[in-house]
C-alpha cells in the first residue's frame, strides 16, 4: 500500500523520503547507524542521543551524520 | 637534565611522538603503523557517515579509543564557526575534550589562518575543551595563543604534507624558551632525522602523518619516528657539546712514543 503524504528530508546532503511521525531513533535504525560511534546534527543543532525517540522528523529537516575518519 | 613526563592538560603520556591516521592505504596499515609507532596519541578528523554504504569498515572498528587516546582534529576548516562546530560535533561522539585546533588560511600553503585561530582558541577554552593548537612559528602569536588558554602550542615545521623538515630552528627555539606549555612540532616532517632535530631543540613532542602514512614502508617508518623521537629526546637532555670550529683531539698526546 502506498503511504501518502510523505516528507522529505535532508541526511548528509541527500534527499530521502519518510513516513510521518518517523523518529529520528527509526531514522538511525532504518540507516543501521552505530550510535556509539557517531554524531547528529539536526538543522545544524546538535542532538543529544539519549533524546533521539522523541524527535519527530518534519519536512525540510536536515540532517548530518558524522563519525571519525583518518586525519593529521 | 631529568626525563620529566609528558604531560599535556594534566594527562600523563608515554610517548612522545603523535601520529596522524590520514591517508593510509587502509585501516589495518594505519593500525599497524601506530602499533610500530608507540603513540598513545592519534589526531581523527570529523565527517559525514556514508549513508548510501551501511557496512563500510570505520577507523574506530581498528583503533580502539579505550586504548588510544583519539584527538580530534579540524582539518578542512575555515572560520572559528566551523572548527567550533566540528569539535561539539566530535564531543558528541564520545566526550573528547582534548581537540587539536586547526584553523587553515590558504587551500595551496596549508599555513594557519592565525587571527581565526586565536579567536577560535578563546571561544573553544570558554566552553571547556583543551585545546591543542596548530600556529605558525611566530614566537608572537605562540604567547597570544598561550595567554588565550591553549593547552599545547604546536607549530608548524613546514607546511603540512611537505615533508621539508623544521625551516625555522630559530624560532622554535625561541617559542621553546618562552613557553613552558608541551611545544609539538607538528607538520612538515619528512623523515627521523627532521623527528629528531625536532626533539634536540627541546621539543616536547612530534605529530606526523604524512612522512609515515606516504613512506614506501609506512610500518617500519613508524618504528624509525619513535626512536628518532626518543633518541633527540635523550640527545637534549644529555647536554651536547658546545659547537666549536676547530678541532679537538679525543686521543691524549700524553704517553706518545
Amino acid at each position: 500500500m502506498k503511504v501518502k503524504n510523505k516528507i522529505k528530508i535532508t541526511v548528509n546532503g541527500k534527499q530521502i523520503q519518510v513516513i510521518p511521525n518517523f523518529s529520528l531513533k527509526s531514522l538511525m535504525t532504518k540507516l543501521k547507524m552505530p550510535l556509539n560511534k557517531i554524531a547528529i546534527e539536526l538543522n545544524k543543532k546538535i542532538i543529544d542521543k539519549k533524546r533521539i525517540s522523541k524527535i519527530y522528523l518534519q519536512k525540510g529537516d536536515k540532517i548530518e551524520i558524522v563519525h571519525f575518519i583518518g586525519g593529521g | 637534565m631529568l626525563e620529566k613526563k609528558f604531560k599535556i592538560a594534566n594527562k600523563n603520556f608515554k610517548s612522545r611522538l603523535i601520529v596522524g591516521t590520514g591517508k593510509y592505504k587502509s585501516f589495518r596499515e594505519c593500525a599497524d603503523a601506530i602499533k610500530a609507532s608507540g603513540a598513545d596519541i592519534v589526531t581523527v578528523a570529523v565527517r559525514r557517515v556514508n549513508i548510501s554504504d551501511k557496512n563500510k569498515a570505520r577507523l574506530m572498528d581498528y583503533i580502539d579509543p579505550k586504548k588510544i587516546t583519539y584527538l580530534p582534529n579540524t582539518a578542512g576548516c575555515f572560520t572559528a564557526e566551523d572548527a567550533i562546530r566540528t569539535l561539539r560535533l566530535a564531543r558528541e561522539i564520545g566526550g573528547w575534550k582534548l581537540v587539536k585546533l586547526e584553523v587553515l588560511g590558504d587551500k595551496n600553503n596549508l599555513f594557519p589562518e592565525m587571527i581565526e585561530t586565536l579567536r577560535s582558541t578563546e571561544l573553544l577554552t570558554k566552553e571547556g575543551f583543551k585545546v591543542m593548537v596548530y600556529c605558525t612559528d611566530d614566537p608572537l602569536m605562540a604567547k597570544r595563543l598561550e595567554n588565550a588558554g591553549a593547552v599545547a602550542i604546536m607549530p608548524l615545521a613546514a607546511p603540512i604534507g611537505s615533508g621539508l623538515g623544521i625551516q625555522n630552528k630559530v624560532n622554535i627555539k625561541i617559542i621553546r624558551k618562552q613557553t613552558k606549555l608541551p611545544l609539538i612540532i607538528d607538520a612538515g616532517i619528512g623523515q627521523s632525522s627532521d623527528a629528531c632535530i625536532a626533539m634536540e631543540l627541546g621539543c616536547d613532542g612530534v605529530l606526523i602523518n604524512t612522512a609515515i602514512a606516504k613512506a614506501k614502508n609506512p610500518i617500519q617508518m613508524a618504528e624509525a619516528m619513535k626512536l628518532a623521537v626518543i633518541s633527540g629526546r635523550k640527545s637534549f637532555l644529555s647536554g651536547r657539546i658546545s659547537p666549536n670550529i676547530f678541532g679537538s683531539a679525543s686521543t691524549t698526546k700524553k704517553g706518545i712514543i
